[in-house]
């Protein structure tokens, strides 16, 4: 009789908190891998703010998507636009999917800082990541074959930059050597005379060269008024105008302290 | 008196066991085998086990997608749409580093066990062995690190007059064995002994000057070469063979030295010189004991994964001509590694599964290589038994 008396206590002391969890537990992020620095940083903040708990899960743009149409989050962080099908199977299920830019993100193209080669068009990368252009000489550039330096395929940096510039469904060179992280494909950049590889904006240092995408150079201003063609929008997407909470989150990045966190994290703001 | 038969009787005493305490001892008897037993059986399991798992998960892959595409097509591009699953040339890369480390690393391994049984003295072995087994407690992605972070730029700066050097310095003393061998064997079946002095020392200068051209040429040859990448098949295989030589050190010496001093001492008898005993008596009889050392060594290599991860510059292309270790390549374990992350294991999509294909053909050309080697040692050793 005790124990089952114990058994109830145990049993309602549980649910009680794990309903007071839901209660504090107001945000829940799921999406970009890219916009997780970003979703992180603020979730800290907020955290630390207003006592709210946010959690943040990276799977994937397509899968915050996922998420924020069957309902299982608050806000889908996407460094994409929703797609026309994910539109429409929101409105199927009644979602109405509202995005709010959270900051710029500009791809740096980046080669050996002896490279004499300045400005490239967006067709001659295509097509040295495409393997049509071998060698640097096509370009303007010495008589060197090209190394043409990429990321891992579970990159979100990898997924725009072909769907930036490469182009949706082409296949980038088999030539092309991977590397796992940003920093690697700096290393390797400015370690090897002939390379070309891409790198977020955040990431750039002195020890690479950036060169100009159609004769512009990603900085922040021309990312921020969109003449670099390199560059992209990172999305908060939430079901309908945010309200509350959710609102005061997603309007973070037009606040100082969202602004200043932005910056640091290597992010331009809008 | 008493006392005598009092420790007699004890001491008879101390044989004669009660018919409970010997049950009692077979019990234990038992117990401890069966624990033994079930120890060493465990281990067999944990084998069946593994094969099993990646079997299961690797059978999905060539349901969905069948066997031709995987094994026939260069097109590794898992996260296109759609997805292309050819793994050829991701095979071909781990096969060619694997042969690229174990050209570097067997003669070398031997040689320096060789220097170690039978030439250095004894007081320098001590000191000499436990230095090269510590290569083997650097962890890999200390080598990695190196390969990527500084052999890397110095394959790419300084590639062409390293490889000359390289050239010279690891080829230079066989040339100068196979100069002296040759010269001997030209000359073995004349039997006038001034006759053959002249002309083993006409064989001598003639075979040592062409080896000398052909040294200076391919050295120079080397010298022009400009290597494009530095993370390519040249530079895993150097660092893979750094990490496989103190296994075949190791274990072809311990080979070596249970050859055993009867033996040598009685080659020395029939009064073979030391070199003669060293290539006709010590190492055919250590040649299984080194087939196993080589084989350990060749099976580091071919499972590493880090290193060919950070330094093989994961591009999945079969090099032109395709013998080229200075092309980028990628191998089977990188590949496992780098794209694990972003396999769906909840829908289980094939792009998961044929991770587990690659891992489940890892395992089954260690398997077949272990059991080939089994097979070969189990031979030698009825050769040399004289069976």
């Amino acid at each position: 009789m005790i124990k089952k008396i114990l058994l109830f206590v145990v049993l309602l002391s549980l649910t009680l908190s794990v309903t007071a969890g839901a209660a504090v537990t107001a945000l829940v992020l799921d999406g970009s891998t890219t916009v997780g620095p970003v979703a992180k940083t603020f979730a800290a903040y907020f955290t630390k703010k207003y006592g709210v708990r946010v959690t943040v899960s990276e799977s994937g743009s397509g899968n915050g998507a996922k998420s924020l149409i069957n309902g299982s989050c608050t806000i889908a962080t996407m460094s994409r636009a929703m797609k026309e099908a994910e539109l429409a199977a929101a409105r199927q299920k009644g979602v109405n999917p509202v995005a709010s830019v959270v900051a710029l993100d500009g791809l740096a193209m980046v080669v050996h800082p002896a490279n004499p080669v300045r400005s490239l068009t967006k067709a001659q990368i295509s097509s040295i990541y495409r393997g049509t252009i071998t060698n640097w000489r096509e370009v303007g550039g010495p008589n060197a074959s090209i190394v043409v330096i990429q990321r891992e395929s579970n990159s979100g940096t990898e997924e725009s930059f072909k769907e930036l510039v490469v182009g949706k469904g082409v296949q980038i060179t088999g030539r092309a050597e991977t590397q796992s992280s940003n920093g690697s494909v700096k290393s390797r950049v400015s370690s090897t005379l002939s390379a070309i590889g891409f790198l977020g904006h955040g990431f750039v240092d002195r020890s690479v060269k950036v060169i100009a995408v159609n004769g512009i150079l990603p900085t922040v201003a021309t990312v921020k008024n969109g003449t670099y063609p390199v560059s992209r929008p990172l999305y908060f997407y939430t079901n309908g105008q945010p309200a509350g909470l959710v609102k005061q989150f997603v309007d973070l990045p037009k606040t100082a302290e969202g602004k200043r966190m932005i910056t640091e994290l290597g992010f331009i703001n809008r | 008196m008493a006392g005598e038969s009092e420790g007699e009787c004890n001491r008879t005493n101390a044989f004669v066991v009660s018919a409970r305490k010997r049950a009692m001892q077979n019990v234990a008897k038992r117990a401890g085998e069966g624990m033994l037993f079930a120890v060493a059986s465990f281990v067999a399991v944990i084998v069946l086990f593994i094969f099993y798992f990646v079997a299961r998960d690797a059978v999905p892959f060539f349901q969905i997608r069948g066997f031709s595409e995987f094994f026939t097509s260069s097109n590794w591009y898992p996260a296109d749409d759609p997805a292309q699953f050819g793994a050829l040339a991701i095979i071909y890369g781990s096969l060619m580093v694997t042969l690229g480390s174990a050209l570097i690393a067997v003669p070398m391994g031997v040689a320096a066990a060789i220097c170690l049984s039978d030439i250095l003295p004894f007081s320098v072995r001590q000191y000499a062995k436990p230095v090269i087994e510590m290569l083997a407690a650097i962890p890999s992605v200390a080598f990695g690190f190196f390969a990527l972070v500084i052999l890397a730029p110095l394959l790419q700066n300084n590639g062409g007059p390293l490889l000359m050097w390289a050239w010279w310095i690891l080829v230079s003393p066989f040339m100068l064995l196979a100069v002296i061998v040759i010269s001997d064997l030209l000359t073995t079946k004349i039997t006038e002994p001034k006759r053959r002095q002249q002309l083993h020392l006409f064989f001598m200068i003639f075979l040592g000057l062409l080896s000398v051209f052909l040294l200076f040429k391919v050295g120079t040859v080397l010298y022009g070469i400009q290597i494009l990448t530095g993370t390519n098949a040249l530079n895993v295989s150097i660092i893979l063979s750094f990490m496989a030589l103190p296994t075949i050190v190791s274990v072809s010496e311990d080979a070596l030295q249970a050859v055993g001093r009867d033996i040598r001492e009685g080659s020395y008898a029939l009064g073979a010189t030391r070199a003669e005993t060293i290539l006709k008596t010590v190492l055919p009889a250590g040649s299984s004991g080194i087939l196993a050392a080589v084989i350990l060594g060749i099976m580091r290599a071919l499972g590493e994964t880090m290193v060919v991860w950070m330094a093989s510059g994961n591009s999945s292309q079969i090099p032109e001509p395709w013998f080229n270790y200075l092309q980028a390549i990628r191998t089977l374990t990188a590949t496992i590694a780098g794209d694990m992350g972003e396999a769906d294991q909840v829908t289980g999509s094939a792009r998961f599964h044929v991770l587990f294909a690659m891992g489940l053909l890892l395992l089954v050309i260690s398997f077949i290589s272990n059991l080939v080697s089994e097979r070969i040692v189990v031979r030698q050793r009825k050769i040399l038994s004289g069976q």
